[in-house]
């Protein structure tokens, strides 16, 4: 599977720390890829690098084989939205007017508020299942429901890619599967969805692809039905584990065998 | 609903009630000061008599179009830049501390008008580059010493106060070693005072202040996204180096704008861009509230100064660091226990 966004030999780093070094990655088209790894192994630092926000010491980060850095901020905007994670909404700002924020990258300084960001703030908002909080502000919601907001906002935005840091944090259990299940038939219109996720079952259930990372490298890449298994978990997460078919889809799912190495 | 769509061709906008009536409030607010201000003179004149003088007709036009409403037009046009340069600051720093007042981009802009007045003479042209030069200088100081340690907001308010300090000490030397006449002409301004403005002296000011509104107007959709976080700004589309500089490039102008013709006038752009906000029940720190806010606030403040010690009129940026100073205070407190 080939993709238009692709990391070419990029080296990660904050400062002095490298996080990742010479990383290769293709993000197939149109699929649902999933990034898995233990905790602070740079799955977040690699979104970041594919979303603008951390520049490669060296290598590339590229958009249909140009450096998405060297795009104009709107333009790339329109093509691919990323939620951040801990995010904190200014005071006082209440629901809609959040959502409308993700059509910055659509907005010229006389249109502000066209029918078009009209129509996508009420349809993002209906998809993220936010539209009774509209006229509430962001300070008296939910952490829950502050996460479905801030989805709503990036759906808002419209892009055929859609890079999203731990989405499910703060979601009660069906409010993770339901926005899945939603990345999932976004997926299925066509968009192409890369997600950090921490739950490797939700994973292999819901993505193509899964990228599983360690230590900053990609230790491997590919359908969960081909690459998922005991011993990638315990290379991976240094987790001992039996793999056994979801019963509900038949995607690999994680048993902790009980010895947890420490 | 709450807020009103705007759409006509190409131009469309979403406009909050709240807000559209918050700054409706706020325009009758500066009219009725306005008016008050030009009835002001050694005694109170009546508003029917002003308001006939204004129009050209009677014995009060030459007084009124000459004298007070030069005044007036300062007090409106110069506290709406302080106000809009606050917000300006208020939103780079997520910090209601950081406003150019406290984080010495005036005292800055002073240093300017001092060195431009000492070394090059007081022409209105040297002034306005002297102080425009100065807060450009002080701005691009506070970044690189707060930049050093990581950026957040509140230390680079802790440098600026710093600065700030420095920066009013460099301005008594200044004074204290140059000659006398000068000397006495710096002193006079170093409180901040519309006392004898004129519509000569305003051309320049106002031109600048002028440009820098309209170049404010264009970032203030990039602010609103700025307030949102770094992260989100920039993966929905804010080139964030570029907003970041032209917002300080427009901040530091309008401040400098105000300094050159009035000196120091401190803590109206601390002031009311928080007032502002509130007023209007807006998210983040807005410019338009907070210009509309500052403008009726110099108005007044002005006014306070041309009355109560009356007939000694007082600098106006006396009577706004008493308003201010308390504020400040509250706000430290505020900023201290939320640690």
């Amino acid at each position: 599977m080939k993709g238009r966004l692709t990391a070419r030999d990029a080296t990660l780093r904050y400062g002095d720390r490298v996080v990742s070094a010479d990383l290769d990655l293709d993000v197939p088209d149109g699929a649902f890829t999933a990034i898995v790894g233990a905790n602070a192994c740079g799955k977040s630092t690699l979104l970041r690098s594919f979303a603008r926000l951390l520049a490669p010491s060296s290598g590339h980060i590229a958009f249909d084989g140009r450096d998405v850095r060297d795009y104009r901020p709107k333009t790339i905007a329109r093509e691919m939205a990323f939620l951040p994670q801990g995010l904190v909404a200014p005071e006082n700002m209440v629901v809609r007017q959040l959502v409308a924020r993700g059509r910055y990258p659509h907005q010229t300084l006389l249109s502000t508020w066209s029918a078009d960001d009209e129509r996508a703030v009420t349809a993002a908002m209906t998809a993220a299942g936010v539209t009774d909080l509209a006229e509430r502000r962001m300070e008296n919601l939910s952490g829950g429901q502050r996460q479905r907001v801030w989805i709503a906002m990036v759906l808002a935005q419209e892009t055929p890619y859609l890079l999203l840091d731990e989405p499910t944090t703060f979601l009660d259990i069906t409010h993770q599967y339901q926005l899945l299940a939603l990345l999932a038939r976004l997926r299925d219109d066509g968009r192409t969805i890369i997600a950090v996720l921490h739950d490797v079952n939700q994973a292999c259930r819901f993505a193509d692809h899964i990228v599983a990372m360690r230590d900053g490298r990609v230790v491997a890449a590919g359908a969960p039905a081909d690459i998922v298994d005991a011993a990638l978990i315990k290379e991976v997460f240094d987790l001992s584990c039996v793999i056994t078919p979801d019963p509900v889809t038949g995607t690999p799912m994680i048993v902790p065998t009980g010895e947890y190495a420490g | 609903m709450s807020a009103l769509v705007v759409r006509a061709g190409p131009v469309s906008a979403l406009v909050e009630r709240r807000a559209l009536v918050a700054s409706c409030v706020l325009v009758a607010a500066i009219a009725g000061l306005a008016l008050a201000a030009l009835c002001r003179g050694d005694s109170w004149d009546a508003p029917g008599d002003v308001l006939q003088g204004l129009l050209g007709r009677g014995d009060s036009a030459v007084i009124v179009r000459e004298w007070r409403l030069p005044r007036v037009t300062a007090a409106i046009v110069f506290g709406a830049a302080l106000g809009a340069a606050g917000s300006v600051f208020q939103n780079l720093t997520r910090n209601a501390l950081g406003s150019p007042d406290v984080i010495g981009l005036d005292a800055g802009s002073y240093t300017g008008v001092l060195i431009a007045i000492t070394l090059f003479g007081g022409t209105a042209a040297g002034l306005a580059t002297g102080a425009l030069a100065g807060g450009l200088a002080t701005a691009a100081a506070v970044c690189a010493l707060a930049l050093r340690s990581g950026v957040s907001g509140l230390r680079l308010v802790v440098v600026g106060i710093a600065v700030n300090a420095m920066l009013t000490a460099t301005n008594s030397w200044i004074v204290l070693r140059a000659d006398l006449d000068v000397a006495i002409a710096a002193t006079g301004w170093q409180a901040g005072t519309l006392n004898g403005v004129e519509w000569a002296g305003l051309r320049f000011p106002l031109i600048v202040i002028g440009a820098l509104a309209v170049l404010l107007a264009a970032l203030s959709q990039g602010m609103r996204q700025a307030a949102l976080g770094d992260d989100v700004a920039a993966a929905s589309g804010l080139g964030l180096g570029r907003f970041r500089l032209l917002a300080v490039l427009a901040g530091v102008g309008l401040t400098a704008g105000v300094t050159a013709a009035a000196g120091p006038i401190v803590f109206v752009g601390l002031v009311a861009p928080q007032i502002g906000r509130r007023i209007a029940g807006a998210a983040g720190v807005p410019p338009l509230p907070a210009a509309l806010t500052g403008a009726a606030l110099l108005l007044a403040a002005d006014l306070i100064a041309q009355t109560v010690l009356s007939p000694v009129q007082l600098p106006v940026g006396a009577v706004t660091t008493v308003l201010g100073g308390g504020y400040l205070c509250l706000l430290l407190f505020k900023e201290v226990e939320r640690g």
